[in-house]
């Protein structure tokens, strides 16, 4: 069995990896030589970086199959298919991480979601942008149109997130759901921060197991 | 890149159907060179109509191989790393024993005395001309449709002998629509007065017989879309229809063409057996499930390959490949490649493919090495 997350980072800002600060955070909550499937894992760098780096066995499940090509080129095995219905093959426990990075609120049914993530891996990562953060409460509120920020950059007609979550949610929904939030690293830019985080975060990160 | 198809015997073969073939032959061609471990070598398996001469150029007709467009220099699977092997399978009729082969115990074509095949027997073919040119453990075994089926049957019978598997447009199972499109080609064939019961070696061969048989098959290996924008209603030399039963349009005229140009390469028993053994090929009924089927081993990785217009072979084939793959656990990759041509799409449309084959089987060959 590989080590649990990593000692609780003290540095208050994250070098980017592949220039995702997230992917920094991700991977330093990974333990070398485990089993670790990427959600969403578009072109598969962060899995191919998790190879070279920590020793992973990895797998993805991409949707774009332009990306999952790229990715299978690259050497990493994705498959392509939906994460809404794509993990029912999985035996329970097949992975001891399994990653779902900035995609959370593109998913129709996020707690099945959720769910089947704690079902085939023994944890959990997740990164989401947090709805919480000042720069979409105040788009809202001065704008009066659909909150448009670094983190929700698109139009709502065709923004490809269809669920938004803010910190408070996720963490209400862990608790509801008896799941343990073993870490939780908050992300503004690169700088990491726990200062009223779901009024300061963009990013947040969290480590969840059953 | 000229090369010359060899041959290989064996004292005997025994069949799934309790048979045992005695002696048998097998062609085959190699491209690049082995490496000194041993350890670069790739099996090509070639589909119904196929033969040994996978890639270069035949010295006898000056012929490109079927799959030069994925095999040579710097191709898919590059002759600079890898050395690749071809044969053609159990029961054809391009150097390898089968039905038009003389049975050794009348002095006769064996025609239909010939024993019914399958897919591992086929296989279990090939695996002998493996070992016997000293390869224990092969990088990787590709194929399109039947050529997947044997590439399968090879990663659940030999998992030991498969360091990765590529299964390309193809399926676990035939299913009652493959089989359908199957019997009207041998009924085809069987309904020419010229087959005789499979006997027509020293005689006329069934031509319309098997023409009709290839032209039903060149239906499925297109797609609606791809014959639209080959054929479209375009008449053939000429203004306006003619009002009676002689070629009108150029689907006609094509497949005409490819039926006539099939039968002289092609013998009618031969697609009457290799047929057979397609339709047999189910590896879900082995240990009682398709995941049973892939248990043995756990170090073969998967790359699965499906096309979007592929409707002979369609993707859910291959999804369900990955599902029981995926059930185990397994190392399998797997993507359905965007094509307008159809079940072709693997021989025809193969710019993507190379991509995919390519970075799979780098990245295999690495962990290898």
């Amino acid at each position: 069995m590989p080590a649990t997350a990593s000692e609780p980072r003290r540095r208050p800002f994250v070098t980017d990896i592949l220039g995702r600060s997230d992917y920094a955070i991700i991977s330093e909550l990974i333990a070398p030589n485990s089993r670790v499937l990427d959600l969403g894992c578009g072109e598969g760098e962060l899995l191919e970086w998790l190879v070279l780096n920590k020793s992973v066995e990895a797998r993805g499940i991409e949707l774009d199959g332009r990306k999952v090509q790229r990715a299978i080129a690259r050497g990493v095995s994705v498959y392509q298919g939906d994460i809404d219905e794509g993990l029912t093959g999985y035996p329970d426990d097949s992975f001891d991480y399994v990653i779902l990075s900035q995609t959370l609120q593109e998913t129709r049914r996020p707690l099945e979601v959720l769910r089947e993530m704690l079902r085939v891996g023994r944890r959990a990562i997740v990164a989401f942008p947090n709805y919480g953060h000042w720069s979409v409460r105040l788009s809202l509120l001065f704008t009066g149109r659909a909150p448009r920020t670094r983190c929700f950059p698109h139009d709502w007609h065709s923004s490809p997130n269809i669920h938004f979550l803010t910190i408070k949610d996720f963490e209400e929904l862990a608790a509801k759901q008896r799941w343990t939030v073993e870490r939780k690293i908050f992300l503004s830019g690169r700088r990491v921060g726990y200062f009223l985080a779901n009024l300061m975060a963009e990013v947040a990160v969290f480590l969840v197991r059953k | 890149m000229i090369v010359e198809t060899q041959f290989a015997c064996f004292n005997e073969l025994p069949l799934d159907c309790g048979a045992v073939l005695s002696p048998v032959q097998v062609a085959y061609e190699t491209y690049g060179e082995l490496n000194e471990t041993r350890s670069n070598a790739i099996l090509i398996a070639h589909a119904l109509s196929g033969d040994a001469h996978a890639a270069g150029i035949s010295p006898v007709d000056g012929k490109p191989g079927w799959w030069d467009s994925m095999i040579g220099k710097g191709k898919a699977f590059d002759t600079d790393k890898y050395f690749i092997i071809c044969s053609n399978v159990l029961g054809g009729c391009r150097g390898t024993t089968g039905p038009g082969s003389i049975n050794p115990a009348t002095g006769q074509p064996y025609a239909m005395s010939f024993p019914v095949i399958t897919i591992p027997d086929m296989v279990r073919l090939q695996k002998m001309l493996i070992d016997r040119l000293g390869i224990e453990r092969l990088l990787a075994v590709a194929g399109g449709s039947m050529g997947g089926m044997q590439t399968l049957e090879w990663a659940a019978t030999y998992p030991e002998s498969v360091a990765c598997a590529i299964p390309i447009a193809t399926t676990a199972r035939h299913s009652a629509q493959q089989i359908a499109f199957n019997e009207v080609g041998r009924q085809a064939i069987m309904s020419d007065p010229d087959w005789n019961d499979g006997n027509y070696y020293d005689k006329k061969p069934p031509a319309r017989g098997l023409a009709v048989a290839r032209m039903i098959g060149h239906i499925t290996y297109m797609s609606d879309e791809s014959m639209r924008q080959k054929f479209g209603r375009r008449l053939r030399g000429k203004d306006k229809f003619g009002f009676d039963f002689s070629v009108d349009f150029e689907v006609e005229s094509y497949l005409r063409y490819r039926g006539m140009q099939f039968v002289n390469r092609f013998d009618a028993n031969s697609y009457l057996y290799i047929t057979k053994a397609m339709d047999y090929f189910d590896l879900s009924d082995r240990e009682g499930s398709l995941a049973g089927a892939f248990r043995k081993g756990n170090n073969t990785r998967f790359l699965v390959i499906s096309f979007t217009s592929d409707w002979l072979y369609p993707s859910y084939q291959s999804q369900e490949i990955v599902q029981a793959l995926r059930s185990l656990n397994r190392d399998v990759a797997y993507c359905e490649l965007q094509s307008n041509y159809g079940h072709d799409a693997f021989l025809v449309d193969v710019g993507e493919q190379t991509e995919v084959v390519r970075g799979f089987l780098a990245s295999t060959y690495k962990a290898r090495n």
